[in-house]
């Protein structure tokens, strides 16, 4: 019953508003002010780097000053929507590739193409594809990207050293769906049981595992960023029909179905923990405590692995895999503006100031993440390289373009809600990966 | 949940203290005399009433004909989201779900709440103690949900530690499908007991204790005095108790919010939070208006039967 309370909580706040009327309370009116524009994003991390572009942006434009306002994942979503409602969201706002689509079609997003037309914003300056996944089915162009991330292996040293695994090996690994190819040799080799015997010598233990070769973050949705997808994405499987703005999956393509079935395979055979071992604690923490060798995760995690203390981390790129090259999911954010906005024109100026190298570089020197401009990111790499981590696992698949584009695709919401109890039944091992096709067929059925 | 505390409060008031009819003035002054005072002091709980509970229910209700996302106008399907629904496995597998929870909360909340008030009655007189067995329920269900879900942890919970201390294999409590329902209704069960137990004593308070002399006299057994004096006296209030417990667990939301959402599968997808998933994840409000509509629907039915069946508005101690 509680959802149902929710619209008429302003109705009865406005209610009592008017019941206490003589306390003075008539709301906060929006002209105060003239030219304040408001902007919000939820990574704390990066906070302090955009609170500085929203300084230098002040300096350069002193009749538009800028609040920014970080909130979490969580709060972040609810509070817009209800601000959409309300009518008091923010005028710029950090936005992600699950999520705009549905703005667009609920017509909360203002098209930038005339600003930026006026003001000949040149989107050549961005890694490649990422200034493509802000324009709409309908050709409008609704954000300007701000960065950018991609997978690789993150690796305890010391592990690999006792196992006689080389760097050299370990940067080299090749995979296939059928016997996992090297790599699943070296996850082998890396997984531990309680007797000290290795996954790969007679006698292993496979219910009494002290290290697994391969960490698990979950099964992965339909998405399997940072599970499946850097394997999948090397079979020549996509996950529509075409990206962006697919309109059908692909869930029942064996290619797909082999791969999930493989990697379900791994914790079968004991190399990595059991799917309902990883509700709760997270996968870097786990890796940390010395109960994973290998982790594959995102460039957006390089800040918490690099911060555990004891331990000797490498970074290695991902396997290549049945065509013979790399894959990795290129995901990015990017900057909106909201079209309840009452001063457009600033805030057009401040998403393209965001967008440019100016701003970009100022974010790229906090090591944090990867900028979409691509000076930026060069910045960027040597930031984290003066502080001591080589990214270049997680910047190659870039420069090689050996990445494919995060699936865009409207009702993203309810193909996940469809797809993550079908892939997590598959890697929990209740289901076979021919479920899927089942799957497939409802998330299909949404778009007809 | 959360929801609930004040009017159970409420109804424990009014089960405990039920007033019995009082002769004083004629009926027809006193009830004139009364009335503008009476709609004075009403009027701010009503007015709480209106716009809480009735303006929602009823554009709910409206909502649930509805295909909305709220950016954007509703639009009329009729009864297209109920017949979707009945069609919807997942809205079945909610029930059941919802079903194992509030069993395994009702009768174990009961029992053990019981069982604790005849302790509280009996043996253990220090407010210390009878205050200490309602600290957990002072703490928010989100806060006693997390506390548990890092003590429950498999890979690093202190609780698997002990477990495997003794030679046994680690509990995924959260994270298999066989667990996820029970752990939660568990966590649940230990928020609550001290609550239910506090209701029960009180009703146990109310007993008169001639009666227990009496059973003495004729020497009745300690279980003889149980079976037949304690708990037919006790009955509206353990009636009291089992419909709250029953309500208040058909509600679960926050508990499953922050931890297993849903998952494993959907071994922990309970109707509230699948209601919160179909809208607020979704945007589909018409379908989870259509859904919350059931529940309440389901709620008003449990309410009834549990009252008529177990007699809960009448004393036998009139």
């Amino acid at each position: 019953m509680k959802m149902k309370t929710a619209g008429a909580t302003a109705v009865a706040a406005a209610a009592l508003l008017a019941l206490s009327a003589c306390s003075g309370g008539g709301g906060t009116s929006s002209e105060e002010a003239k030219g304040e524009l408001n902007y919000w994003l939820w990574d704390p991390n990066q906070r302090p780097a955009y609170q500085q572009c929203a300084d230098d942006f002040h300096k350069a434009n002193p009749d538009i000053t800028v609040k920014v306002t970080q909130r979490g994942w969580d709060d972040y979503w609810a509070t817009l929507t209800n601000g959409f409602v309300a009518g008091n969201a923010p005028d710029i706002f950090t936005n992600h590739l699950t999520k705009y689509p549905e703005l667009i079609k609920t017509k909360q997003l203002l098209p930038l193409d005339e600003a930026l037309k006026k003001d000949s914003v040149d989107l050549s300056i961005y890694n490649e594809g990422l200034a493509d996944l802000w324009v709409g089915e309908d050709g409008k162009r609704y954000g300007l990207p701000k960065d950018w991330d991609t997978v690789a292996i993150f690796y305890n040293k010391k592990m690999t050293a006792d196992a006689g695994i080389s760097e050299e090996q370990i940067k080299n690994l090749s995979w296939n769906p059928k016997d996992g190819g090297s790599y699943e040799k070296t996850i082998a080799h890396l997984t531990v049981d309680k007797n000290g015997k290795r996954g790969d010598e007679p006698g292993f233990d496979k219910n009494n595992v002290a290290v697994y070769g391969l960490g698990l973050n979950g099964a992965g949705g339909g998405l399997g960023q940072t599970e499946w997808s850097y394997l999948t994405g090397t079979t020549g499987w996509t996950h529509t029909d075409k990206n962006p703005w697919g309109t059908h999956f692909n869930y029942d393509d064996p290619k797909f179905q082999q791969t999930i079935a493989w990697y379900a395979g791994l914790i079968d055979k004991g190399y990595m923990p059991k799917l309902e071992t990883t509700v709760g604690a997270s996968t870097a923490d786990i890796f940390a405590a010395g109960k994973a060798a290998i982790n594959v995760n995102g460039s957006w995690t390089i800040g918490q692995y690099t911060g555990y203390k004891d331990i000797n981390l490498g970074i290695a790129p991902t396997p290549t895999g049945v065509n013979g090259k790399r894959a990795s999911m290129l995901n990015g954010l990017g900057d909106t503006i909201w079209s309840g906005t009452k001063k457009p024109a600033a805030a057009a100026k401040f998403v393209e100031y965001l967008g440019s190298a100016a701003c970009q570089d100022v974010v790229a020197s906090k090591a944090v993440v990867f900028p979409a401009v691509k000076t930026s990111s060069e910045k960027a790499a040597a930031a984290f390289q003066a502080k001591g981590v080589d990214v270049t696992p997680f910047t190659q698949p870039v420069k090689d373009g050996a990445t494919f584009l995060f699936p865009i695709a409207d009702k993203a919401p309810k193909v996940e809600g469809i797809m993550k109890p079908a892939v997590d039944a598959v890697v929990a091992g209740k289901n076979p990966a021919s479920s899927l096709t089942q799957g497939n067929e409802q998330v299909n059925a949404l778009f007809k | 949940m959360t929801t609930t505390a004040a009017s159970r409060a409420a109804r424990a008031d009014t089960a405990l203290h039920a007033p019995p009819g009082r002769a004083g003035k004629p009926f027809w002054r006193r009830n004139h005399g009364d009335l503008r005072i009476a709609l004075f002091f009403i009027a701010p709980a009503l007015l709480g009433f209106v716009t809480f509970y009735v303006v929602p229910a009823v554009r709910g209700t409206y909502l649930s004909f509805t295909e909305y996302s709220l950016l954007g106008e509703p639009e009329w399907v009729g009864g297209a989201n109920y017949a979707a629904i009945a069609k919807d496995p997942l809205f079945w597998n909610a029930l059941a779900v919802t079903g194992e929870y509030v069993l395994i909360n009702m009768v174990l909340q009961t029992v053990l709440a019981l069982g604790l008030a005849l302790l509280m009655h009996r043996v253990a007189k220090s407010t210390l103690i009878r205050g200490a067995l309602l600290l957990p329920y002072l703490m928010a269900n989100v806060i006693a949900a997390l506390l548990w879900f890092w003590l429950l942890d498999y890979q690093i919970g202190i609780v698997n530690h002990f477990i495997e201390a003794l030679g046994l294999p680690r509990v995924a409590f959260f994270g298999s499908e066989a667990w996820a329902i029970p752990t939660q209704a568990l966590i649940n069960t230990w928020r609550h007991v001290g609550y239910t137990a506090l209701l029960l004593f009180a009703g146990l308070q109310a007993i008169p204790r001639q009666i227990y002399e009496v059973a003495d006299l004729d020497g009745a057994s300690p279980f003889q005095t149980l079976r037949r004096i304690t708990l037919p006296l006790l009955r509206p209030v353990i009636a009291l108790v089992v419909i709250v417990t029953a309500i208040g667990s058909i509600q679960i939301f926050d508990t499953v919010a922050v931890t297993t959402q849903g998952g494993p599968v959907n071994a922990s997808r309970v109707l509230q939070f699948y209601i919160y998933q179909k809208a607020f994840t979704e945007s589909d409000f018409g379908y989870g208006s259509a859904l919350a509509v059931i529940l309440f629907v389901i709620l008003a039915v449990v309410a009834f039967v549990q009252m008529k069946f177990l007699r809960g508005n009448e004393s036998d101690l009139d």
